[in-house]
């Protein structure tokens, strides 16, 4: 099927496609663009100029913005680590064969389903709660002062929510990945006198470097966004906390009005991204090659 | 040494009985064939000697050292899989070494050890590359070469050459003797083909459903199976079996004759019957004659390479008095 008549016609049927997504992608990102170079106060319509590169120079010089990067770093980092490492685990803990299998099975992805805005909310209210949650019950149950998570570990406990919600992702891929390993190669190991931990290291690991490496890649690009899980809880605070790059360039355009910094920010945030991206690639890229 | 004992060895999985009580001694130094149709239980006998699954009672002694409850890697066996299972993410020469380093060798011993099966297997251009990279039969050697440096007391074949292409299977069974001859260490190889089991064994052990039907050198087996199954399992083409009236005449319920045993003629003989199939193989020929007042099934002949006899021709068998073996009414042998 691969004549020149074929070829064409199949161009010709993909272009509709291509031309709506091209559209899609660039609007926006033109528009943002723009705006990024404009005055552009909500609380002042009307008064649109050109300002230049003053919004950059506002958004870059802002001191929360520096807060806002490292808090991003630190809270895509700490749920990765978290989720890669409580994921092999489970994957590994789920593998073996028990009763009920299933069940729990299903149960285990079921976090990963709960939209953010209510898994937080749930987490603030019943759990974090320094008087109505229940850690701060079992804390007083055994004699200990409650703990006021948000206000005292407001990044570390956002990390822990959002971890929560992923986990569940990286459990199934890492699941699934587990049971391909062909268990001829764990059996050869054992009778080449590999103890547990040297077949996990030497034989499991290696076979799970793939799994990993797409789960790296994906939540990577998911939690470079994190938004909903701030907002309901501690709105970025307390000061600039919690604030990463997403929810400043939120406060800047929808809490501060300015949509010009806010677009400049956005824009910064994509350049951002894509040197996270170049980064990450070259580390463990090679991992995924065949 | 690696004389390895199993006595009254059983095991089920749940419910199922795999292998009922069975007793089976091997030799220093033999080697020994398990051979039966898939499912007979030959794989998992490996497995339990191996330890990679657990006897549900009986035991297992290596060397006079009871070995039932020790785990694969205490037993002093080394074992080539049917997948090979090599380590796809470590070179050739970290798979050969795996082993070495979990014993906890220093490496410069590893090296020299590794370099050393690399030369028996012909390896040493290869070290450096992955599985991935390799043929089938130098990924073989490599699952062969895993299994030497350990110097093991015996080693555990699983079916090693069912993936291979057929004159490679050849090749590398060639390569599996020499390798036993060179290093005269126990070998149990595990296969569903009974060539294999008859050109590289100097012991069978023929299994049906768990249970042996009947242990011994290819040559006694070929010459005296114990029952039908056996008769019908070893050799190649397989034995015809001839039922009722003409059995009747040897005082037998059911005789067999191989076909390498049976002269045939276009003007005289015992047996009338006409040609169907005839495969020629340039050495022998194989002539599938249906003969329908003895047997339903055609009866294989074989014959000479050039023989002049075609499709539809009417032709005359003469089994060999002496070579017919006569079974009773249960399928065991008649002496």
């Amino acid at each position: 099927m691969a004549t020149q008549h074929s070829k064409s016609a199949a161009r010709f049927m993909i272009s509709p496609a291509v031309l709506l997504l091209l559209g899609w992608m660039l609007i926006p990102l033109s528009l943002t663009l723009y705006f990024s170079f404009l005055r552009y106060n909500l609380l002042m319509p009307g008064t649109e100029e050109w300002a230049g590169l003053l919004n950059y120079r506002f958004f870059l010089t802002d001191p929360a913005f520096f807060d806002a990067i490292w808090n991003t770093l630190l809270l895509v980092g700490g749920v990765l680590v978290i989720t890669v490492v409580g994921g092999v685990l489970l994957a590994l803990l789920l593998d073996q064969p028990f009763w009920g299998q299933g069940i729990v099975r299903i149960l285990v992805i079921a976090p990963f389903f709960v939209m953010p805005t209510v898994s937080a909310l749930v987490w603030k209210n019943m759990f974090m709660n320094p008087v109505n949650g229940l850690f701060a019950f079992l804390a007083k149950a055994v004699g200990l002062e409650p703990f006021d998570f948000l206000a005292h570990a407001p990044l570390s406990s956002i990390i822990l929510i959002v971890a929560w919600g992923w986990l569940p992702f990286a459990t199934l891929i890492l699941l699934t990945a587990l049971q391909s390993l062909d268990s001829e190669q764990l059996e050869a190991a054992e009778m080449d006198g590999a103890s547990w931990m040297s077949r996990f290291f030497y034989i499991m690991l290696p076979h799970l470097a793939r799994a990993i490496t797409v789960v790296i890649l994906i939540q990577t690009i998911f939690l470079l966004s994190v938004f909903a899980e701030i907002l309901v809880t501690t709105n970025g605070g307390p000061g600039t906390a919690t604030t990463n790059l997403t929810f400043l360039v939120y406060a800047q355009s929808l809490l501060q009005f300015d949509v010009g910094a806010g677009s400049a920010g956005g824009v910064v945030a994509i350049i951002l991204a894509n040197i996270v991206a170049i980064f990450l690639m070259r580390m463990i890229g090679k991992n995924l090659d065949a | 040494m690696g004389r390895i004992v199993l006595e009254k060895v059983t095991k089920s999985f749940g419910d199922v009985n795999v292998i009922p009580p069975l007793d089976l001694a091997i030799e220093d130094g033999e080697f020994v064939v398990f051979v039966g149709p898939s499912g007979c239980g030959k794989s998992t006998l490996l497995r339990l000697i191996a330890g990679l699954e657990d006897v549900t009672s009986g035991r297992i002694t290596i060397d006079g050292r009871d070995a039932t409850e020790l785990p694969p890697a205490k037993r002093g066996l080394a074992m080539v899989f049917q997948s090979y299972a090599l380590y796809p993410h470590m070179s050739v020469r970290k798979n050969i070494s795996f082993p070495l380093k979990m014993a906890g060798l220093d490496p410069a011993e590893r090296n020299k050890r590794v370099e050393a099966a690399a030369k028996v297997l012909n390896l040493t251009d290869y070290l450096d590359r992955r599985p991935g990279q390799l043929s089938g039969g130098q990924r073989q050697r490599v699952a062969i070469g895993r299994a030497i440096v350990r110097e093991p007391a015996a080693f555990l074949f699983d079916e090693p050459l069912s993936n291979l292409d057929a004159a490679l299977r050849v090749n590398m069974r060639l390569e599996i003797s020499e390798l036993h001859n060179s290093l005269e260490t126990t070998m149990i190889y595990v296969t569903h083909d009974q060539v294999e089991a008859m050109t590289m064994a100097d012991k069978i052990v023929v299994l049906r459903a768990g249970h042996i039907e009947q242990v011994g050198s290819p040559l006694e087996l070929y010459r005296n199976p114990r029952n039908l199954f056996v008769a019908g399992f070893i050799g190649s083409p397989r034995m015809n079996f001839i039922s009722g009236a003409e059995a009747a005449k040897h005082e037998a319920a059911t005789i067999g004759i191989r076909p390498e045993h049976l002269a045939i003629s276009k003007t005289e003989g015992i047996w009338k019957g006409t040609v169907g199939v005839s495969e020629h193989l340039g050495s022998d020929t194989f002539l599938h004659v249906h003969a329908r007042e003895l047997t339903q099934e055609p009866i294989t002949v074989r014959s000479d390479g050039e023989i002049d006899i075609y499709h539809g021709d009417t032709v005359f068998l003469s089994p060999q008095e002496d070579k017919v073996h006569r079974f009773n009414q249960e399928g065991l042998r008649l002496s």
